[in-house]
């Protein structure tokens, strides 16, 4: 008796003891300060987005090293690493690892605060957020797919062509980094023979701050924190004095306005439509003798975001938008169709644990970082491993969003063109291992976003091709294990999805970075 | 003895879980006399319309009525008359009646506890008498606890330690118990999810450790056993569903409940005996506001002649 009961204490006490311990750390938490394998020194050639040219925008030199108004620069480094506080290495560290990388996590943060279907109102009738009032329920904005597509292509480029400028303006100037000028500086990170002046944090910092004050309005109170921790960071890690910092910022946001001022006008404030287009949708298809979609949401809830496919993509014009359209889903009146959605009924039934995990591992829904997102997660990932300059980092990133928001505008403008029930409203038996999303089944987004992003990243990464084949036909698949999308969308969404990574490819091969 | 005493409080200081369905033989003050084996099956329907979404109250036209079903074999076995094994294991399945989620099944999580007696003092027609309670458990199957509400599970594995007094006079009893259980890290099969206002980046998600508040009064005697209870649950952290979102795993569960119990041995045939409860959510957090109603069926093997009340 005694000795069960000495087993049994000694389990208990030891997962007593584990238990303690349970302080959960982001993959990326411990990532290490940022060391390029290339400083990428010829970037301020690269071909920019939006820029027509590098320097564009105009930036005066900076005041001579040898000034007294630089010798206070220094020293207020001096003075910070002197002092430095836990919370100053606490920023510093997480700083370090990356400045791309930790604005796309904080987008990406942005994206599944906001990815959430606002509430019915009384009448049955959706509120829509407004840009003007954006912290009024419900908050501005609802960052669903198309959305944060469009958010992260934004937020990314403006970046890249930021950081092509500063890159610019550093060989022009030749101004030496404050390590180089004093050696008696710290570097909390690597020393590059890179100019300092614009500083490379200063200006990601200066496009994210302007960025997400048109994409995320109403988080200004978090962006400006972070934008102050990171400058604060930058100049505390000897790379920077604060005039490289504060022109670096001013243009930064300079470049940014470029593309603010693209976003007012790419077509994403009318693409909710309105009550007469979302009939007019109904009455189309029916006229075509095809059975159109509806809202399986109580109340019906209207459909997402309809015009989007008619938002101007980056890679291509509005008219390829059209060419890369697939051909039509089978009519929902078809004997095709009807199999198609016995096949989706028959899998929910038989789900696997297996595929239920990957129905969830891929799902994206409400409150998530979106498809676009959890292939910006994986992409980042990666990109830790390679060791890349910020520019590398920024290009690769923008690359990879203009893609997926390029892929979202594809794939609306086929679900809205074709406007085809879902396997539920066909088939009312189908209960979904996952939410349905409110618009129609062809094509695939996941399918779609995630080929196109398969197959740019492949190109960057070719070690990594396959694997990412692999994750994108997983995620497609998903969607069908899922009970919310028939085998037909997900492999036409595959296919188009990789004709528009191609188009991304395309641009690749030729921006100069390769 | 001391020795003995002390190994034992050491263990104690482990145990229980707070998931739907059992709670009756670890929560009450009642004893399964020495070898006595009681096992049987339990069956319980728990179901709710409306929910708190952090502290709004409402309800959710896509799901409808959620419920909760459950058949859980337990059993309890009396090492001595002052400790008892508690061991349960439900199967557990849920409905949405609307919208179009489907709902879950399988075998929920295996629990088993110790219950011990460590004082009992009698004066005419008062007794009192002090417990402590460990228990531990952990999912037997590999269901998917971030499918909330639907999820049959929240997927932690749990230990839990309880302390419980008993007052008696005559046949009238009041019980007081405050347990705290550890729950162990999730591993989800998302790659990252948003919780308490941030972005996590990891698979894990912590679970925050709960405490549950019980009080019980009634009447207790050799056949029948009827009494309300009201029962507090509070998570230790966590944060609130945000508005018109799903539920995740680790989220601030609280709940104030209300509920009555009955147990009735058949007099004619000791070996039997049927079990009874309901309980309905009063107020809450992040929880449903569930109304559940349970019965069962238990047979007793008295395993020594001694043991049978009938012998008595």
């Amino acid at each position: 008796m005694k000795k069960i009961f000495w087993v049994f204490c000694s389990i208990t006490t030891m997962s007593l003891l584990l238990s303690c311990s349970k302080t959960v750390n982001d993959r990326t938490a411990d990532t290490g300060p940022l060391l390029p394998a290339d400083a990428d020194a010829d970037a301020g050639t690269w071909k920019t987005i939006l820029l027509n040219a590098p320097d564009e925008i105009a930036l005066n030199a900076p005041a001579p090293n040898t000034t007294p108004d630089y010798r206070a620069e220094i020293n207020e480094i001096k003075g910070w690493q002197a002092n430095l506080s836990a919370a100053d290495k606490k920023i510093v560290a997480y700083w370090s690892a990356g400045a791309v990388l930790r604005w796309n996590e904080i987008m990406r943060e942005l994206v599944a605060k906001h990815n959430l279907p606002p509430y019915q109102n009384e009448d049955g009738t959706y509120p829509v957020p407004s840009a003007v009032n954006p912290l009024a329920y419900p908050q501005f904005p609802f960052a669903n797919p198309p959305y944060a597509a469009r958010a992260y292509a934004y937020i990314s480029g403006a970046q890249y062509d930021a950081l092509v400028a500063a890159w610019h303006y550093k060989q022009l100037y030749g101004r030496k980094a404050p390590y180089t000028v004093d050696s008696s500086l710290q570097v909390f990170g690597q020393k590059t023979l890179l100019p300092s002046y614009p500083s490379t944090e200063g200006v990601i910092i200066g496009a994210a701050v302007e960025m997400f004050k048109l994409m995320f309005p109403g988080d200004q109170d978090y962006i400006q924190q972070k934008a102050e921790e990171h400058k604060r960071a930058a100049i505390i890690s000897g790379a920077n004095v604060r005039s490289d910092v504060d022109a670096g910022i001013a243009l930064g946001k300079a470049v940014a306005q470029k593309f603010v001022s693209r976003a007012r006008v790419d077509g994403t404030g009318s693409a909710g439509g309105n009550a007469t287009i979302w009939s007019g949708l109904e009455t189309s298809t029916v006229d075509k003798g095809e059975m159109p979609w509806y809202s399986l949401e109580l109340p019906k809830r209207p459909p997402m975001l309809p015009l989007f496919g008619k938002v101007k993509p980056f890679l291509f014009d509005s008219a390829t938008v059209v060419a890369l359209r697939p051909g039509p889903p089978p009519s929902a009146y078809s004997d095709v169709m009807k199999k198609d959605a016995e096949e989706v009924l028959n899998i929910v039934k038989n789900a696997s644990r297996e595929q239920l995990a990957i129905v969830h591992l891929w799902a994206d829904g409400a409150g998530t970082v979106t498809p676009p997102g959890h292939w910006n997660t994986i992409a980042a990932e990666d990109f830790i491993k390679k060791n890349y300059s910020e520019v590398r980092w920024a290009r690769n990133m923008a690359l990879l969003n203009m893609t997926m928001m390029d892929a979202a505008i594809v794939c609306w403008e086929t679900k809205y063109y074709y406007f085809n029930p879902r396997p539920t409203q066909m088939n009312p038996a189908i209960k979904t291992l996952t939410g349905i999303p409110n618009f129609p089944a062809y094509i695939s987004g996941h399918a779609t976003f995630s080929s196109a992003a398969a197959v740019i990243l492949g190109h960057m990464l070719p070690e990594r091709e396959q694997a990412y084949e692999k994750m994108a036909k997983e995620a497609s698949m998903s969607r069908l294990y899922g009970g919310i999308h028939y085998r037909t969308d997900c492999e036409a969404g595959y296919e188009t999805g990789a004709k528009i990574g191609l188009k991304a490819v395309a641009r690749a091969v030729t921006d100069g970075a390769e | 003895m001391t020795k003995y005493f002390f190994r034992i409080m050491i263990c104690l200081t482990a145990i229980i879980p707070c998931t739907k369905g059992h709670a009756q033989t670890d929560a009450d003050a009642i004893m399964t006399n020495k070898n006595q084996l009681c096992n049987g099956f339990l069956y319980n329907y728990s179901s709710w319309d409306h929910y708190w979404e952090g502290g709004l109250k409402r309800n959710n036209l896509n799901l409808g009525t959620v419920s909760t079903q459950s058949v859980m074999y337990m059993a309890n076995y009396g090492i001595t008359n002052n400790l008892n094994l508690i061991a349960g294991l439900p199967y557990v399945w849920t409905k949405a009646s609307d919208g179009t989620l489907a709902g879950m099944k399988g075998i929920q999580d295996i629990s088993a506890f110790l219950k011990w007696r460590f004082f009992n003092h009698k004066t005419g027609n008062n007794s009192i008498a002090v417990y402590t309670v460990g228990g531990f458990s952990t999912p037997l199957s590999n269901y998917t606890p971030d499918y909330q509400p639907l999820s049959i599970g929240l997927g932690s594995t749990n230990l839990t330690a309880k302390a419980m007094l008993d007052y008696r006079y005559k046949n009238f009893t009041i019980t007081g118990s405050a347990a705290y259980t550890w729950r162990s890290n999730l591993t989800i099969d998302r790659d990252a999810y948003y919780e308490d206002n941030q972005i996590h980046f990891t698979d894990k998600a912590e679970m925050p450790d709960v405490t549950n508040l019980q009080l019980r009064a009634g009447y207790r005697s050799k056949y029948l056993v009827a009494e309300g209870i009201l029962n507090q649950m509070t998570t230790h952290g966590g944060g609130d569903i945000t508005r018109n979102n799903m539920p995740f795993p680790s989220n601030r569960m609280n709940a104030t409940s209300a509920g009555v119990f009955v147990k009735y041995t058949i007099p004619a045939f000791t070996h039997l005996e049927l079990v009874g409860m309901a309980n309905y959510t009063l107020d809450g957090r992040n929880a449903g506001q569930s109304t559940s109603y349970g019965g069962g069926i238990f047979y007793i093997f008295y395993l020594s002649k001694k043991s049978n009340p009938a012998y008595k």
